[in-house]
């Protein structure tokens, strides 16, 4: 019993990292219909943002923190701004590409800058334990927890009550009518950009003690996608579901599957979903139009 | 069959023909280098054939090229089976699982396809290196020179002109089915599922036939690919190869055949001309030092990516059509011949 129940804490806690990554390509793809497969290294460039200003400079863990959410999301907003936004309207294909091609710039850009070695990332919570009952509760875990409630609250509040928020939901809806409304379009998509590359620099950094910091980190995006086609592409509380679902299942695949299936545990999912229901657990079904 | 368009075009293709033949004496250091151009060439006509003229994005192709690289080193290996019939089922059994692949897909569309096709590919890496007894696992697997019909393919030369053979081969194949009623269903499910489907065009035969017949062409790639390397090991078959394949489509110009070569070239030839860059680099203020970096090349790649898909989304083959253009109607040529209109209010999430 108490295996189990450590093994769904530690499920828990990745799941929310590929529910925060997948909330990023959420907020994307609901307001320019854009997918970022670029999200992962952003994350990736938001830990080692963290790290350098902790490690290299010495500033404090909270303050780096802060730095890196800050750096990485006006980059987000600047990288909208100069070359994402040229190519809306056209086809998904090549948005794609861009993307791809994107990430594999952050990932040379970060070698070159921070090295290809592995780091670790030293946090108040590192290596510090409690146990509760027969679980050894990690701190580290509890922080992703924690973070993960209290930005989603963050992005609800936001979403639900700010008069930005309710105008990204405008814009996200339908492009022209929020622009006959006076909404600017093109700067709230610049700002969910922003709030989306901030959401992966808060993974990146939550993930960080958890993980080792590495230029590869970025691939874990690629198992968010399954987070976020588990809950419907277009659906946020969609993403966080998903990525806990799939957290948990990889977690329980590695400890009671053969050796081998705790990597594609969260692959063999995502094609079961599009297999059978393409729209995931909460998307509406979408109906063609002539 | 007529192949060409006119007497002209043929008798251009045969001087190209004869320059290929006789490339290995003129520049004999980049024999090997050159044979790749034309395994690439065919992994590229195979994805052109699927992303370009059928509007289905695979990011998974490195996977059909590994299956096709392992099959047909096993059955020659482990099963000892002529080279040609080895090569035969490789392709048989890459198309199968194509096929298998494309079924599901026929239920998905744009970007839920292309993550699906990556989540494929992963599953099938791990597959490659826990599959021991067939694949070698993480050991990997030697592969020895290709033998036909008792002939030595050894030498470079040799692996050259098969390579040349093959890829002329895939080319003819593919020239004639993208004329045929085949290719034309092809074009018209890219263009509109709904007009395609309104003329008669069977979506999820004609899918599924254009993912068996795209698979099948990257498993004979594949063969030619593990020759090539002469050690197979699950990490080359991985999602980076998988971008590069892609990275060949856009950059030579989707939806023609003659992109997926210049992109082949171009690719193929891109490392060789980054490493002699390297040596010549002056040392001006850390300048070669910083091309010497070991991350720079991939990152390189995704620039070029980016570039192309900003400024030139046909590729190199909408280029060479936009100089074309400007010749033949001097002086009247207008840039916005070219100019696409940008559809803010089609959405591809209900189409």
């Amino acid at each position: 019993m108490d295996i189990i129940l450590q093994l769904v804490l530690n499920g828990v806690a990745v799941g929310c990292i590929y529910g925060l990554i997948a909330l990023g390509f959420v907020l994307i793809y609901k307001a320019t219909e854009l997918v970022n497969f670029a999200q992962g290294d952003l994350l990736m460039l938001g830990a080692f943002i963290c790290y350098m200003f902790v490690v290299w400079y010495g500033l404090a863990y909270w303050a780096a923190f802060a730095l890196a959410i800050a750096i990485v999301a006006l980059f987000g907003a600047a990288l909208d701004a100069t070359v994402l936004r040229r190519v809306i309207g056209q086809p998904q294909f090549a948005v794609v590409m861009l993307t791809i091609g994107l990430g594999a710039i952050f990932r040379s850009f970060a070698s070159i800058t921070w090295g290809s070695e592995i780091y670790t990332l030293p946090t108040p919570f590192s290596a510090r334990a409690t146990r509760v009952g027969g679980v050894t509760v990690s701190h580290e875990y509890v922080s992703i927890i924690v973070g993960t409630i209290v930005l989603c609250a963050a992005l609800y509040a936001f979403f639900r009550y700010t008069k930005f928020g309710v105008a990204m939901q405008a814009a996200s809806q339908n492009q022209l009518a929020a622009y006959y409304m006076g909404i600017p379009v093109k700067r709230m998509f610049s700002l969910i950009w922003a709030i989306s590359a901030g959401v992966a620099a808060i993974a990146g950094v939550l993930l960080a003690p958890v993980s080792l910091i590495d230029i590869n980190l970025g691939f874990i995006g690629l198992k968010a996608f399954a987070a976020a086609v588990l809950g419907g592409f277009g659906s946020i509380p969609g993403a966080l579901v998903g990525g806990i679902t799939i957290g948990l299942i990889e977690l329980l695949a590695g400890a009671y599957l053969p050796h081998g299936f705790k990597d594609v545990a969260a692959y063999v999912v995502l094609l079961l979903v599009l297999a059978i229901r393409p729209q995931g657990m909460f998307g509406a079904a979408g109906r063609k139009r002539v | 069959m007529t192949v060409f368009r006119d007497n002209v075009q043929r008798n251009w293709y045969i001087a190209l023909l004869v320059g290929l033949l006789l490339l290995p004496r003129v520049l004999p250091d980049y024999t090997v280098d050159l044979s790749l151009v034309f395994i690439y060439g065919l992994c590229g006509i195979s994805l052109m054939v699927l992303a370009g003229y059928t509007g289905l994005v695979s990011l998974g192709h490195a996977a059909f090229l590994g299956i096709g690289a392992y099959a047909h080193v096993y059955f020659i290996h482990d099963l000892h089976l002529p080279w040609i019939v080895s090569v035969a089922l490789a392709c048989v059994i890459t198309a199968a699982v194509g096929v298998l692949v494309g079924l599901p897909a026929l239920r998905m569309t744009g970007v839920y396809l292309t993550i699906a096709t990556l989540a494929f590919a992963l599953i099938i890496q791990e597959v490659f290196s826990r599959w021991e007894h067939v694949t070698g696992g993480l050991k990997g697997k030697p592969v020895d020179k290709p033998v036909l019909f008792g002939i030595s393919f050894a030498n470079d030369v040799a692996f050259y002109m098969l390579c040349l053979a093959f890829l002329i081969g895939g080319v003819w194949l593919t020239v004639n089915i993208l004329r045929a009623p085949t290719g034309r269903a092809w074009v018209a499910i890219r263009d509109s599922e709904i007009a395609a489907q309104s003329l008669g065009v069977n979506l999820a035969v004609y899918k599924t036939m254009a993912f068996g017949y795209s698979a099948a062409l990257m498993g004979l790639a594949g063969a030619l690919f593990a020759h090539k390397i002469g050690f197979l090991a699950p990490d080359i078959f991985s999602v980076l190869l998988s971008i590069q394949l892609l990275l060949m489509v856009v950059v030579g110009g989707l939806g023609s055949l003659h992109g997926a070569i210049y992109g082949a070239v171009f690719v193929a030839i891109l490392p060789v001309l980054i490493s002699q860059a390297r040596d010549a680099m002056p040392a001006w203020g850390g300048l070669d030092r910083f091309m010497k970096q070991p991350g720079l090349e991939p990152g390189l790649f995704g620039l070029i990516l980016v570039l192309f898909i900003l400024f030139e989304p046909l590729g190199i083959y909408g280029r060479w059509a936009k100089i074309k253009l400007y010749f033949s109607m001097f002086p009247l040529y207008k840039r916005a011949t070219f100019r696409r209109q940008k559809a803010y209010m089609r959405s591809e999430r209900l189409r």
